[in-house]
């Protein structure tokens, strides 16, 4: 049972991947690693329950925290062309 | 009773997981980047909240529980504030809309014009 989501995850994955690779803007490719590190933490979360290690969550909590702010970031970056610019400027 | 549980935590994982290549697919078939968004963060939320409520009824009223609803939370908070960013800052930078890949169209060009 846990097998059958795990696999759902990780097609869905390798479909983000691949749309990163053919991506045309960057924008679809964050799109697409935002999404994957989404399913990453769902695979985390599952993976803990097929191992029995239910300490596993841990994981899956730091890694949607840390794909979060990763996202942002990114997108800060692409759009300002440095991180340090201040938001308000470029309305 | 725990039959019936079964079932259902079952049922969900299987959904959820469905819904996750959908998201996926969508992913592929959707013409520009806004509707790739859209695909993408609709079934994030759905997908991962289905797979999440599935583990849940797997393991009944335990700390794993609470840690299965902080994720749960947490996806269900930053998954579209992430998408929304994203969006704000393609519209900024001039990703045209109409599905030509990069183009930058006539409404980006005057705002970015000002800035």
């Amino acid at each position: 049972m846990f097998v059958a989501a795990m696999v759902g995850v990780l097609v869905t994955m390798f479909l983000a991947l691949v749309r990163a690779a053919l991506g045309p803007t960057v924008f679809d490719r964050i799109l697409a690693a935002n999404m994957f590190g989404t399913k990453t933490v769902l695979l985390i979360a599952v993976a803990g329950f097929l191992t029995e290690r239910p300490d596993w969550l841990d994981l899956a909590i730091v890694y949607a925290l840390v794909n979060f702010a990763g996202t942002i970031a990114v997108a800060k970056f692409c759009r300002f062309g440095n991180l340090a610019d201040d938001v308000g400027g470029a309305e | 009773m725990t039959m019936a549980i079964e079932i259902a935590s079952w049922f969900l994982l299987v959904s959820g997981s469905i819904f996750c290549v959908i998201g996926g697919i969508g992913l592929h078939r959707m013409p520009d980047f806004y509707t790739r968004t859209h695909a993408a963060s609709i079934t994030d939320t759905l997908g991962a909240g289905q797979v999440l409520v599935g583990l849940m009824l797997q393991e009944g009223l335990t700390l794993v529980t609470v840690k299965l609803i902080m994720v749960g939370v947490l996806l269900f908070l930053t998954s579209p504030t992430a998408a929304h960013a994203l969006v704000k800052a393609a519209a900024a930078h001039g990703v045209r809309f109409d599905g030509a890949p990069g183009g930058v169209s006539e409404a980006a060009d005057e705002r970015a014009g000002d800035d």
